[in-house]
């Protein structure tokens, strides 16, 4: 028989998170630290109004964009937060999650051979999907000592005349790493100078614990070359509704929305219908959900600077990025006698980029009473290590 | 930070003074001092145990008590409220708005433990007009808890 398969997906790497949860799965005991996904359940309010939509036999689909009332409040928002108007007819699309929006943000702007930078550590699918596009994906390597931020030199150095798009994914999955203000003025000037794009994923900017988020759309001259994504997942604890947006020029969501109206058609609608009433109403849950990281937060830094581990402080999602170096093991061994000896799942840094070797990210999207269990078993485990190697 | 402070020390009072501190980001004497500034002044009163009696062999009966009153001149309710607050059977006592005046929540240990503090001391008070007792059948949420099966973890264990 032929070969069934596409050679460009199968020599795409399977996820490095993936093979990590199926040893995870066999053992049932055990406590993850391994989850991107908030612990808490979408506020009641919001469920509520999904229900209610149902009942009202709102079954169908909507426009191919979205809800025409849900990419008004996303305007509105985009204004209150991020100061930044966007033109609900022409500017914003509603995309089944987050990650749907990054994927036909590249398909509708990429030509054979553009290259894509991608900052790594970062969240699995952008390399994948830049490749789907038909992309060269560039990495670039962010580092611990600059709090695994972008600098424009890293990005001055990764920029050829091929270069097309800048991925910038802060706050950042895995590292919980942010840019600041004069963070993004930096780059903003390299990326105006070769005039290139940027596809910002703020899917986590609800979540930043040191002053307010700023969005690299709102520093001037950025807005028409930003192609900004977020959605309701991390902010408002939906990730099962898998619902997020993009908002940019109206030439590049027009193409987009092409895409998405042959692939998808439309965001679901119960979601859509739910996400109004988060937009609407759900500031002060956010806030509620914000304050609960921050908490929790504390406790994690304050246990590895208490062990001794070598650990940046991040700023935003709900991630710590610890460096175990010292144990001279690979991310990927640490985690797994860690898993053996002390039933307790983190995933190695290396699933998200080999510029993730020899950290480990730790969610902290658990309960206070799990962490600290947690955190109990990996001081036992770090001692253990430490005595071992002076022996 | 007082107002953070609050949030957590309302759902658990059995926080310890480190954990606090570190999950606050301020000194383990900082939160000492709030505390008992906290207590002070009246706004921390006191720390309680919720307990879900019905899981106990202990039998108790609580009812809500409307009551009508006649306020007095220069007092409103607050003199009838603070002749019912003394019985210690009385869990609450709440001024509201609307068709009665008190909300008076007791606890006793019988149903005629109850009806008798309604009829023996409640009622013959001067200045109560009338009253409406409402047992309490079963609680499904109090002070913010909910009695019922605790909800167990069940995302995936790894998630990008």
């Amino acid at each position: 028989m032929r070969n069934p398969l596409a050679d460009k997906i199968v020599e795409i790497k399977p996820s490095g998170i993936r093979k990590f949860f199926d040893i995870v799965k066999e053992m049932k005991d055990a406590i993850s630290l391994g989850v991107g996904e908030p612990d808490f359940d979408t506020p009641w309010h919001v469920r509520d109004e999904g229900i209610y939509s149902l009942e009202r036999g709102k079954t169908h689909y909507t426009s191919n964009a979205g809800l025409e009332e849900l990419r008004q409040e996303i305007c509105h928002y985009m204004q209150r937060r991020n100061h930044i108007s966007y033109d609900w007819k022409k500017e914003v699309l509603i995309t089944v999650g987050g990650s749907e929006a990054i994927d036909i943000g590249l398909r509708a702007m990429i030509n054979p051979g553009d290259e894509v930078l991608i900052p790594q550590p970062s969240y699995v699918s952008y390399e994948p999907c830049a490749i789907l596009a038909g992309a060269t994906p560039v990495i670039i390597d962010l580092k611990a000592e600059n709090e695994f931020r972008l600098t424009a030199q890293e990005l001055e150095d990764a920029i050829t005349d091929k270069t097309k798009i800048l991925i910038l994914p802060f706050p950042n999955n895995p590292t919980g790493a942010i840019m600041e203000r004069s963070d993004l003025e930096a780059i903003a000037e390299v990326i105006i100078k070769h005039d290139i794009y940027v596809m910002s994923d703020e899917i986590y900017s609800e979540l930043t614990y040191k002053g307010e988020h700023v969005s690299i759309a709102s520093l001037p001259g950025m807005r028409d070359r930003t192609i900004l994504i977020n959605g309701f997942s991390k902010a408002y604890a939906m990730t099962g509704w898998r619902l997020g947006y993009a908002c940019g020029p109206a030439n590049i969501i027009a193409q987009m929305t092409k895409i998405h109206q042959f692939a998808i058609m439309c965001a679901p609608t119960t979601s859509q219908c739910a996400a109004v009433e988060a937009l609407k109403n759900g500031d002060e849950d956010i806030a509620t959900m914000r304050t609960a990281y921050n908490q929790r937060r504390r406790f994690l830094m304050n246990a590895f600077r208490e062990m001794g581990l070598e650990c940046f402080e991040p700023y935003g999602a709900f991630y710590v990025f610890p460096c175990i170096r010292e144990f001279g093991m690979t991310s990927d061994e640490f985690a797994t006698r860690f898993l053996e000896q002390e039933k307790v799942a983190v995933v190695p840094g290396t699933a998200f980029g080999d510029s993730g070797e020899g950290y480990l990210r730790i969610s902290y999207a658990y309960s206070l009473e799990t962490l600290k269990t947690a955190m109990d078993r990996f001081q036992r485990f770090v001692t253990g290590l430490r005595a071992q190697k002076s022996e | 930070m007082r107002e953070e402070l609050l949030a957590i020390i309302e759902k658990n009072s059995r926080m310890d003074l480190k954990e606090l501190a570190v999950i606050l980001g301020i000194s383990e004497i900082d939160v000492v001092n709030e505390l008992q500034a906290l207590e002070d002044e009246g706004i921390i009163c006191g720390y309680h145990t919720l307990i879900n009696w019905e899981k106990t062999s202990i039998e108790k009966v609580s009812a809500l008590i409307e009551v009508r009153v006649t306020p007095q001149r220069g007092q409103g309710f607050d003199n009838v409220a603070e002749r019912i607050e003394k019985y210690p059977e009385v869990q609450s006592v709440y001024l509201m708005s609307g068709a009665y005046d008190l909300m008076v929540i007791l606890e006793g240990k019988t149903l005629r433990e109850v009806s008798s503090f309604v009829s023996d001391k409640l009622s013959p008070l001067d200045q109560v007009l009338s009253t409406a007792t409402h047992f309490i059948l079963k609680k499904y949420k109090d002070h913010g808890t909910v009695f019922g099966q605790q909800k167990i973890d069940d995302r995936e264990m790894i998630t990008p």
